[in-house]
């Protein structure tokens, strides 16, 4: 029996698979470092926000679900900064 | 054919797809970027066999670390990279031929197991309550057989003074370069300010869980080592001289505390590296957090590599 | 065919690509790589055997898997050791094929007598 959260389990985590594939695609086919690296911060942000997001009804306990949102945030702030580093780099 | 197994074969041709890429791959800095790549991918594999303290050390170090060592060697040897030939075509005809037969021998000894798969799986449970770990691997890593976890200490502790001596005697004491990393930066010194809080509290927590959990001095160590790497290259915290005495009581901190135990084992329990019973998980915890300590500073100076500027107090 | 299976062949062409990487590529940064690629591949066929001796309600029997993480960590000791001796070996080269300002360099250093 599908569950509220199961469902919203299912729709988050493709929503973010979606996104992952969209930056994939754009990783690979856009032209220069800039756009590619505007294509990557959809799947750093975006991408994995959702795959934690539908996750979260999962998560063993309040401990759990804190450990998946601080991947996140994690990620978030090393990719943004990564990005900064690679477009100084570039230019 | 079951989505899991889909998933390994999809991983698995990548793997071998990643790692002929990096192979052929035109350019050093390319093929050291995609064994990064491949060292991650590596990772999910070892979760995949259920060997999740693998995959965080392959992750952490095989990727991680190596990576940042081979990325920094290859922008340095970038500026004077020579052209040089691959060999002619019959070596490399022969050389594939023969590749390709070891591949099809290990091929045949994977297809063909042995009809009992050896295991120490129920030896090491039976045995693992004695030392009050939680963790199998753990209890194989510093328990079953601790002897060979002291001895890697030693080698890596070999290998930093291998290192270092290959610096000139004019700079022996001197300061390990990592200029070459990056140049400094003010968004990498805003980073190296605002990560090492969190990597440090992950390191503990990593070396602590580790009795328990996948996890260990090991994997927490390298989390130390980058964080210190981390501020080292944004300048926020000068290199130290690989002369300074505290340093280097730190590096041998972790394996001296380990032999300490293991030879108070002759006086209060079975022999060497053995523990006394009811007390084995205390020491062993305070051994990881001493380990993790100077492992992470072993790690860091191995991949600073040797001194390159004199120290100026 | 199970998955352990499957990453032991993996491991098999792991092996393979390392060795040919090795013997084939020249520049001795590549033969690092090669190394290492040599390596995980041993290391995977261990994993693949550690899988096959799952028992005792474990995934995996323990005692190769620590192996691997002895391994993976003395394979990166061997791998700074071996950078640094490049990185050295290419300074000395420079040095001396330059010509030009060698003998003032070698004045400098002093050491690679």
């Amino acid at each position: 029996m599908i569950t509220i959260l199961d469902t919203l389990t299912i729709l988050a985590v493709s929503a973010g698979t979606l996104f992952f594939i969209a930056g994939t695609v754009g990783l690979l086919r856009f032209p220069d470092v800039l756009t590619r690296l505007h294509a990557l911060t959809k799947v750093d942000n975006l991408g994995l926000g959702l795959v934690v997001l539908g996750l979260l009804p999962h998560a063993s306990g309040l401990l759990g679900a804190l450990k998946l949102v601080s991947v996140w945030l994690l990620a978030l702030i090393s990719g943004a900064i990564v990005t900064q580093l690679i477009a100084r780099a570039i230019r | 054919m079951t989505i899991p197994f889909a998933f390994d074969i999809g991983t698995a041709m990548l793997l071998i797809a990643v790692g002929g890429w990096m192979m052929v791959a035109q350019g050093t800095m390319v093929a050291v970027i995609i064994f990064v790549v491949y060292g991650l991918l590596m990772a999910i594999a070892w979760v995949r066999l259920s060997a999740v303290d693998v995959a965080l050390t392959e992750a952490a170090i095989g990727s991680g670390i190596t990576g940042m060592l081979l990325l920094s060697a290859a922008a340095r040897l970038r500026q004077t990279e020579v052209t040089s030939t691959l060999p002619s075509f019959p070596i490399r005809l022969l050389s594939g031929v023969l590749c390709a037969a070891i591949t099809s021998g290990l091929a045949v000894v994977v297809l063909l197991p042995a009809d009992v798969a050896p295991t120490l799986a129920p030896m090491a449970m039976a045995n693992l309550p004695e030392t009050g770990l939680g963790n199998p691997v753990a209890g194989v890593l510093f328990a079953f057989r601790a002897l060979d976890t002291l001895l890697e200490k030693v080698v890596l502790l070999l290998a930093l003074l291998g290192v270092w001596s290959l610096a000139p005697d004019r700079l022996w004491g001197g300061v390990p370069a990592l200029d070459s990393y990056a140049p400094p930066n003010d968004i990498l010194v805003f980073f190296a300010q605002v990560l090492p809080p969190f990597g440090i509290v992950f390191a503990i927590y990593m070396t602590w869980t580790g009795a328990s959990n996948p996890g260990g001095a090991f994997q927490g160590g390298t989390v130390l080592a980058v964080m210190w790497l981390l501020v080292m290259m944004a300048g926020v915290v000068r290199a130290p001289p690989i002369s300074c005495l505290r340093l280097r009581w730190l590096l041998v901190a972790g394996p001296v505390l380990f032999l300490m135990v293991g030879l108070a084992g002759f006086a209060l329990a079975a022999g060497f590296l053995a523990y006394p019973a009811g007390y084995a998980k205390p020491l062993i915890v305070v051994v990881e957090i001493g380990l993790a300590l100077s492992i992470g500073a072993t790690l860091g100076l191995l991949a600073a590599g040797p001194p390159e500027r004199n120290h100026q107090p | 065919m199970n998955s352990a299976t499957l990453f032991g062949l993996c491991s098999a062409a792991l092996v393979g690509l390392g060795l040919f990487g090795l013997i084939v590529r020249p520049e001795p940064l590549r033969k690092i790589l090669a190394f290492n690629l040599l390596g995980s591949g041993v290391f995977l066929f261990f994993g693949v055997v550690a899988r096959r001796g799952a028992a005792a309600g474990l995934g995996a029997d323990p005692v190769p898997q620590a192996l691997v993480i002895t391994g993976i960590v003395v394979s990166f000791s061997a791998t700074a050791l071996a950078v640094a001796l490049v990185l050295r070996l290419r300074k000395l080269t420079d040095e001396v094929t330059s010509g030009l300002g060698a003998a003032s360099k070698a004045q400098e250093d002093g050491d690679h007598s």
